[in-house]
């Protein structure tokens, strides 16, 4: 331990400590003395500023997603076992598990120790919008190419809150939006920036808007299913189940569109007659069972019940890995309208 | 992002999910916790004829949040 450098820790999930894929991503937490992967790019940048990452701590993304709170506090021991200045987590591009973790980890050692924090992640990655107003994010792209001009950004912030410097605006430092509205001086009135806004969009000229609309709308909660005994129950899945050889060409990341494939005379979904196509979580258990994703044998068991009026007897499925928002929104309302004329009564979704 | 768009249509969807954080995130209404990210509705860790009894749970809880008029969003858990 060099005496007069500043400490900082990273974490990393298991894929880039180098440990491995999906196949690990039940690793619990571990960690390991000095830089590791994107931390010896990152140490690069942190020697000109006696800077030094003395540990990476890491978790398996599963493991953390599906233990939150039990990984945090093993991870915060682990990472006060060194007293450290800061902490840098990810970035975690648009990986969604390994977003929680980043945010979650960042966001706890803030709140409960008030040390300096900064993680990455791209637009797409759901954990912007639950962390931006917390912290520093850095906006990265959907995978590790450009992390080159990722990296000082992270650390230009970090230094920046260290040393308790203030820090430039979002579009300059390249973090999302925080939702602080700060005031500046303009030596035009509002009503002509709107004005000259409004000109500029009818003449389909590019124009920004100085406030940042909300990327998730919200919908309200449709009504419930009145008579179950009556009513049509279909399913749905963004888990990547397709028929071997994936005749529709889903994609397995940023999927475009979803399949229809028939559940007619089927009591149970069969093994081998199935792939995933999903990059995002290990299908191996799926596989062996692929109910465990589409729970067809127990809606089944329930229709001759006659719990449910009815199963539908189409399977939409897609896969929910890296989704780009529009094209998801999409296939929603795609989705929505399809089950409509077919007089859908309830949807079960089950989601990896 | 899905369940979201299908509540949009005006029909009520539940999501089985490990990770509700997202599912709440997407703006999904209807959230049921499943156990493990790799089986939204199964449990690798029982048996065959426990994995199927727990199956019946989460798909009951589905269809019971299905049933329930909710104002908000709701995450609807086993225990």
């Amino acid at each position: 331990m060099s005496d007069n450098k500043l400490q900082i820790i990273h974490y990393l999930n298991q894929y880039f400590i180098g440990e491995g894929g999906e196949n690990k991503a039940d690793m619990s937490p571990c960690i390991q003395k000095g830089p590791v992967g994107l931390g010896r790019a990152m140490q690069k940048s942190l020697d000109s500023n006696s800077a030094e990452i003395v540990a990476t701590i890491s978790c398996g993304d599963n493991y953390f997603a599906e233990r939150i709170e039990e990984s945090t506090s093993v991870l915060m021991d682990m990472i006060n076992s060194y007293k450290p200045d800061a902490l840098i987590a990810g970035p975690a591009f648009n990986a969604g598990r390994y977003g929680i973790a980043c945010g979650t980890l960042c966001k706890a050692m803030q709140d409960r120790f008030d040390i300096p924090v900064i993680t990455g992640m791209s637009v797409e990655n759901p954990s912007v919008d639950l962390f931006r107003e917390t912290m520093y994010i850095v906006e990265t792209g959907d995978t590790v190419k450009g992390i080159e001009t990722v990296i000082p950004k992270m650390i230009g912030i970090l230094m920046k809150l260290i040393n308790k410097q203030e820090i430039g605006r979002s579009s300059e430092e390249g973090y999302f939006p925080r939702g602080p509205i700060i005031n500046q001086q303009s030596e035009r009135t509002g009503a002509e920036r709107a004005v000259t806004m409004l000109l500029n969009k009818l003449s389909g000229v590019t124009f920004k808007s100085e406030v940042l609309a909300p990327k998730y709308d919200y919908v309200p909660p449709s009504h419930r299913v009145e008579a179950l005994s009556k009513a049509l129950i279909a399913l749905v899945t963004d888990g990547g189940l397709v028929p071997k050889g994936n005749p529709d060409n889903i994609e397995s990341r940023g999927a475009t569109h979803f399949g229809l494939y028939s559940l007619s005379g089927l009591d149970s979904l069969p093994t081998d007659v199935y792939e995933i196509n999903h990059t995002g979580y290990d299908p191996t258990l799926v596989l062996q069972d692929p109910n465990r994703l589409v729970p067809l044998d127990i809606t089944r068991e329930l229709e001759k019940q006659g719990v449910i009026g009815g199963l539908h007897e189409t399977l939409y499925s897609t896969a929910g890995a890296v989704g780009i928002l529009e094209n998801e929104i999409r296939m929603g309302r795609e989705l929505g309208k399809l089950l409509k004329e077919h007089g859908i009564s309830g949807v079960i979704l089950t989601s990896t | 992002m899905l369940a979201k768009e299908i509540e949009r249509s005006g029909i009520p969807a539940a999501q089985i999910t490990a990770i509700t954080r997202v599912a709440q995130m997407a703006g999904s209404n209807r959230i049921i916790r499943a156990r493990g990210i790799v089986h939204p509705t199964g449990d690798a860790n029982l048996s065959p004829a426990e994995e199927k009894d727990f199956r019946r749970l989460i798909v009951s809880k589905a269809l019971e949040a299905l049933q329930t008029e909710i104002t908000q969003q709701q995450i609807f858990s086993l225990q």
